[in-house]
């Protein structure tokens, strides 16, 4: 038994991720008083992507098509580490919150690259945003995780997020609620939500993520999507554990908890989108360092406990 | 209840961040005033037990002169000089956020090496230094008079909330005294404010070093 665990769970993060967007999509929509796309327009977008064939530029090179394969396999080995509901999933040793960074920063770097390999003066400019980007997101994510570890004193993400309990909100409330606060930041701007970029619109002005796939196709496409989404699942899972660390102790209990939870984090993005307008281009870095700023906030916070 | 009043110190520490980014005058002022108002309902919330009598009617005088009484002096101030509506900063946003957080942890270091009283609540001396010093930052690197004015405003809750780590209860007089002193001081500068405005349209303290009537040039001629 213990070992289908995390194959459930693996597997409940593989199919329900892509309707974390679609909760999103509907939400916008909701506010802005329209119906709105399906709840499952994304795997139907998937299905539809997956059955085509990719077309190729004559300029690109093996990068370009090794670009998706391997962000996607990335995104999926960090599914191996991200705990679900504060529970281990297959992998989990000490430091692995740095093997995380290190396999999104991959995923990052090869999408980019193949970006650049198109040498299309459009994707070229997203990947250079993405980068100006990542370097103030990042740190502010790795600070975060730092302070958690020191927190919870745990090594793993595993452990870090298992160890906290409501217990751990009365005693460290600012730190945790600093993080949290730093994290959905992280979250918005990883997953190029509205105050850092706008996933709608295709105009040169906001396009950041969107720019460097335009010349992707077919199951390629697909793979890039999925990839965003499971980045979505893999943000949203760590704020959802640690704004509710599990209490009981039926794993099924907690579990349908977590998808609430995660379900209640995309619509927070989605009302965050109604509600704001993106930032200025300039701005974005301003708002990524806030996120550093609380990050480091609550990194000192708690090495002075 | 001590996480409560954490949570304050923190509210209070963002403060200061926002004030070392915000570029609008009267949201500068605003906060200004938000944390002036937190930081006088401190001692009510980090005591333990029933507040003293005393205590809540200081209080209430705090929080009516720095929530109400300055924030109306300062924006008539700014009305009347007809300055722009941004801060000016000479050094960029983003510099002066880093500046804050490297205040901080100097301020953590410095709250853990002084020979203090044990406070009843964590981070009361390293948040009042840093708000000391993000009073220090609006100073020096603000070009306009009445920033300058709001930097003090800022040290002197800084100065407020490190009496509390000495004494949950302020010394009254002394209390009263610093009030004194930064009431007198909004009000002379308000008018002060106004009348070099009047005089030199304009309020930039960058300007008012050559004061006197020869420029450059023109010597000699």
């Amino acid at each position: 038994m213990e070992i289908i665990k995390p194959l459930l769970q693996c597997l409940a993060a593989l199919l329900l991720s892509p309707l974390l967007a679609g909760v999103i999509n509907r939400v916008k929509a909701f506010f802005s008083g329209r119906r709105g796309q399906p709840l499952l327009q994304l795997y139907l977008e998937l299905y539809k992507l997956s059955r085509k064939t990719p077309v190729y530029s004559r300029t690109t090179t093996w990068v370009f098509k090794a670009g998706p394969v391997i962000g996607l396999s990335a995104l999926l080995a960090a599914l191996a580490v991200l705990p679900f509901a504060g529970r281990p999933s297959f992998l989990t040793f000490e430091g692995d919150f740095i093997f995380l960074l290190y396999l999104l920063g991959l995923a990052r770097f090869v999408t980019v690259l193949a970006a650049l390999d198109t040498g299309s003066a459009f994707e070229g400019m997203g990947a250079s945003r993405e980068m100006q980007f990542a370097v103030f997101a990042e740190p502010a994510f790795f600070l975060g995780l730092a302070a958690l570890a020191r927190v919870t004193g745990q090594g793993s993400l595993a452990g870090m997020f298992g160890a906290l309990t409501g217990e751990s909100w009365r005693t460290a409330a600012p730190v945790l609620a600093l993080l949290t606060a730093s994290f959905f930041i992280v979250l918005l701007a990883e997953n190029s939500r509205v105050p850092a970029d706008d996933p709608n619109t295709h105009l040169e002005l906001t396009m950041i993520h969107e720019a460097m796939a335009l010349d992707h196709s077919g199951p390629e496409l697909a793979y890039i999507l999925y990839g965003a989404a499971l980045k979505l699942w893999l943000f949203a899972s760590l704020i959802a554990c640690m704004v509710l660390p599990r209490h009981s102790g039926s794993w099924v209990l907690d579990s349908a908890l977590f998808g609430l939870a995660l379900l209640g984090m995309a619509a927070a993005v989605g009302v965050v989108e109604s509600i704001m307008a993106r930032l200025r281009l300039t701005k974005v870095p301003y708002l990524l360092i806030t996120a550093f700023a609380f990050s480091s906030l609550a990194l000192i916070f708690q090495l002075g406990r | 209840m001590h996480t409560f009043a954490e949570l304050i110190i923190v509210f209070v520490i963002l403060l200061d961040l926002a004030l070392a980014v915000t570029g609008s005058l009267s949201s500068c002022i605003r906060l200004v005033a938000l944390q002036g108002v937190v930081a006088g309902l401190l001692p009510l919330l980090a005591g333990s037990g029933a507040p003293h009598a005393r205590a809540v009617v200081f209080a209430l005088v705090i929080v009516t002169l720095k929530g109400a009484v300055f924030p109306r002096l300062l924006m008539r101030a700014r009305d009347k000089s007809g300055a722009r509506r941004d801060v000016e900063p000479l050094i960029s946003y983003p510099a002066s956020i880093l500046l804050c957080l490297g205040a901080f942890i100097a301020s953590s270091w410095l709250g853990s090496r002084l020979p203090l009283p044990q406070a009843g609540v964590a981070w009361i001396v390293p948040a009042s230094l840093a708000t000391i010093f993000t009073g220090f930052l609006l100073i020096t690197t603000r070009s306009k008079a009445i920033t300058q004015v709001l930097g003090y405003l800022v040290i002197e809750n800084g100065i407020y909330i490190f009496g509390l780590a000495l004494f949950v209860e302020q010394p009254l007089m002394v209390e009263l005294a610093i009030l004194l002193d930064v009431f007198v001081a909004v009000f002379v500068m308000g008018i002060a404010i106004f009348h070099i405005s009047r005089e030199f349209d304009h309020i930039d303290t960058a300007e008012l070093s050559e004061l006197n009537d020869w420029r450059r040039g023109e010597y000699g001629k």
